[in-house]
C-alpha cells in the first residue's frame, strides 16, 4: 500500500480524540460505580479543574507560570552551555575527543540518583529545578550542534580557506549557519525534556515556587481526582506547546532554505 | 628569404606563464605516490585541458596548483594571486540568495559593500542569470547552480582559473552550452585556464592545449597543441579534424592507462 504524503485531513486525529474521550467517558462511569471516581475523574469535570474552577484554576495557572519559567530558564541555559561545547569540540578532533564523553557521560547518570545531593547542594527551590532541567535537556543540544557543525562538506570549507578566511570567519558565515537545522533539531527535543525536567524537579524540591509536579502530587494526596488530571493534562499541553513553539521558530529560521524536515 | 623578426612569433611563445609546475611529486602520508614528475606550464590566453583515468591525480594537481596542498617533491610556483576555483559541485551556501552567493568571496575578501553589488551584478549578468538574484540555491537548476558558482569565481576577477571538473554532473546538453559559455568568458577576459575533466571531446573543444595524464601514479603521457581558432563554431565538434584529433587523445589515454 502506498502512503499519500500531505497534510493530514483535519478531521482523522479529531475521530481519535472523540473516541478516546468516548472511552474516558465509559472508564469513569465504571469507576464511579465502585465509588473511586477519584481515580478516573469525568472528563467534563477535569475540564471544569482546568478552566473553570473558582478554587483550583487561579492556582493551576500560577503553577503552569511557574514550572513554564523553569524550563525556559533551563532551556535557555541548556543551549548556551550546549551550543558552546559543541562549537569548542569542533574547533578540533582532540578537543572533540577529550570532551565529547563527558556529554555521554551526563546523558547517562540517572538524574534522580543526582536528586538528593542536588537538593542539599542547592536547596529544595529554583536553583535545583532548572538545574535538573538543564542536566536533562542539554545532551540532544550538544550533539545535534556538533552533528551539524560537521556536516559541512570539505569543498565548501576549501572555497573559504581559498580566501584565507579565519577561523572565527568560517565559523560565522559557514559552520554555524550550515548547522542550524541540526540544532534545531536537538532544540525542539531539548524543550520538550526540559518541560519534563521542570516537572520532574517538582518531584523532589517543593519549596519556593511551586510548579505543575507539586500541583499533581497535592492533588493526588488530597484524592482531588479532577484536579490531579487537570494539572496532568496541562503539564501535557505545555509539553506539546513547546514542541510547537520551536517547529515553528525553526520553519522561521531555517524553513527557507533547508530541505530537512 | 629574410627570417621573421622574433616579435612575430606565435602568440603561445610570449605568453607570461602565470601556473608552473616542474618536476612536482606528490605523495600520501598512507605513502601513495599520487603524482610524479609532472612538467605544466600554464599562460595567459592559454586554456589547458588534463584527461586522466580516476584517481590519476588530476585533482591534486589542481589542489597544488590552489594552494590547497603543497607538492611534496619539485616545484609549483604562482604568478598570481587572482585565482578562480570553481569545484566539482557548486558548493552554493544553500541559505544564501544567488546575489549573496557571488558577493561571498568579496565580502572574505573584505569588498565594500556597494563595490561588491556591483561586481556580483556584473558577474551574474556575465553568466546569465539576471533576474535570479533573488532566488535561493535550492530553487535552481543544477545548469544554473554551476553558473552561479561561476560568476562567484569571476567577482575575483582571475587571471588564473582553475576547475575541477565542474560540469561533470550535468546533462549533455547543458554541459556543451555551459562550454560554450566559458569559452566566450575565456575569449572575453583571456585568463589562464586549467581544466579537469573526464570527456574528451569537452577537453577538446575548450582548450588551445590537452594534456593526457596516466594512471596512478599520475604522470604526463602526451601533450596535444589545439589548432582551431578561437571564438569557436559549436559546429567545429561535428568536423573531421576535431573528430580526428578526439581519437588520438582517446589512444593516449588508453595507452597512458595500460
Amino acid at each position: 500500500m502506498t502512503r499519500r504524503r500531505g497534510r493530514t485531513p483535519w478531521w482523522q486525529p479529531l475521530v481519535v480524540l472523540v473516541a478516546l474521550i468516548g472511552l474516558w467517558y465509559a472508564a469513569a462511569a465504571s469507576y464511579a460505580r465502585q465509588e473511586l471516581a477519584f481515580l478516573v475523574p469525568y472528563p467534563h469535570l477535569v475540564l471544569r479543574a482546568m478552566v473553570a474552577d473558582p478554587t483550583f484554576t487561579p492556582q493551576l495557572l500560577r503553577n503552569l507560570g511557574n514550572s513554564t519559567v523553569v524550563a525556559l530558564t533551563g532551556l535557555v541555559i541548556a543551549i548556551a552551555i550546549g551550543v558552546a561545547w559543541a562549537v569548542l569540540m569542533a574547533q578540533a578532533r582532540w578537543i572533540e575527543r577529550s570532551l565529547y564523553p563527558y556529554a555521554v557521560i551526563l546523558q547517562c547518570i540517572p538524574i534522580l540518583a543526582l536528586v538528593p545531593l542536588i537538593g542539599a547542594l542547592f536547596g529544595y527551590e529554583f536553583a535545583s529545578r532548572v538545574i535538573v532541567t538543564v542536566m536533562i535537556s542539554i545532551f540532544p543540544m550538544v550533539s545535534n550542534t556538533l552533528f551539524g557543525l560537521q556536516s559541512v562538506d570539505r569543498a565548501q570549507r576549501e572555497l573559504f580557506a581559498l580566501q584565507g578566511a579565519s577561523t572565527w570567519t568560517v565559523l560565522t558565515k559557514l559552520r554555524f549557519p550550515a548547522a542550524l537545522p541540526s540544532l534545531f533539531v536537538g532544540l525542539r527535543t531539548a524543550a520538550g525534556l526540559s518541560v519534563i525536567g521542570a516537572i520532574v524537579g517538582d518531584q523532589f524540591f517543593q519549596r519556593g515556587t511551586p510548579g505543575l509536579g507539586v500541583l499533581i502530587q497535592v492533588s493526588t494526596s488530597r484524592l482531588n481526582g479532577p484536579g490531579t488530571f487537570a494539572a496532568i493534562l496541562t503539564a501535557s499541553l505545555l509539553g506539546v506547546a513547546v514542541f510547537l513553539l520551536f517547529g515553528w521558530l525553526r520553519t522561521l529560521v531555517v524553513g527557507r532554505w533547508s530541505d530537512a524536515a | 628569404m629574410p627570417v621573421a623578426p622574433s616579435a612575430a612569433a606565435p602568440t603561445a611563445a610570449v605568453t607570461t606563464s602565470l601556473l608552473e609546475f616542474s618536476d612536482v611529486e606528490m605523495t600520501f602520508p598512507d605513502g601513495t605516490v599520487a603524482l610524479r614528475g609532472v612538467d605544466l606550464t600554464v599562460g595567459r590566453g592559454e586554456f589547458v585541458t588534463v584527461v586522466g583515468p580516476s584517481g590519476c591525480g588530476k585533482s591534486t594537481l589542481l589542489r597544488i596548483a590552489s594552494g590547497l596542498e603543497h607538492a611534496s617533491a619539485g616545484t609549483a610556483t604562482l604568478r598570481t594571486d587572482r585565482i578562480g576555483y570553481v569545484f566539482q559541485d557548486a558548493t552554493l551556501l544553500p541559505w544564501r540568495s544567488v546575489k549573496a552567493n557571488v558577493e561571498l568571496l568579496a565580502e572574505l575578501n573584505g569588498v565594500g559593500r556597494a563595490e561588491r553589488a556591483r561586481k556580483a551584478a556584473a558577474a551574474i549578468e556575465l553568466v546569465g542569470l539576471g533576474g535570479f538574484e533573488r532566488h535561493l540555491p535550492k530553487q535552481l537548476s543544477g545548469g544554473m547552480r554551476m553558473r552561479a558558482s561561476l560568476a562567484r569565481s569571476l567577482t575575483l576577477d582571475p587571471e588564473l582559473f582553475l576547475f575541477d571538473e565542474p560540469f561533470g554532473a550535468l546533462d549533455e546538453i547543458t554541459r556543451e552550452r555551459l562550454n560554450d559559455e566559458l569559452l566566450r568568458l575565456f575569449v572575453q577576459r583571456q585568463f589562464a585556464g586549467l581544466f579537469i575533466t573526464h570527456s574528451v571531446s569537452e577537453a577538446v573543444y575548450l582548450s588551445t592545449k590537452v594534456v593526457v595524464m596516466s594512471g596512478r601514479p599520475g604522470g604526463i603521457v602526451r601533450t596535444f597543441d589545439v589548432p582551431f581558432p578561437l571564438p569557436r563554431d559549436p559546429d567545429i565538434r561535428f568536423t573531421a579534424e576535431f573528430a580526428d584529433l578526439v581519437g588520438h587523445v582517446s589512444h593516449a589515454l588508453r595507452e597512458g592507462h595500460a
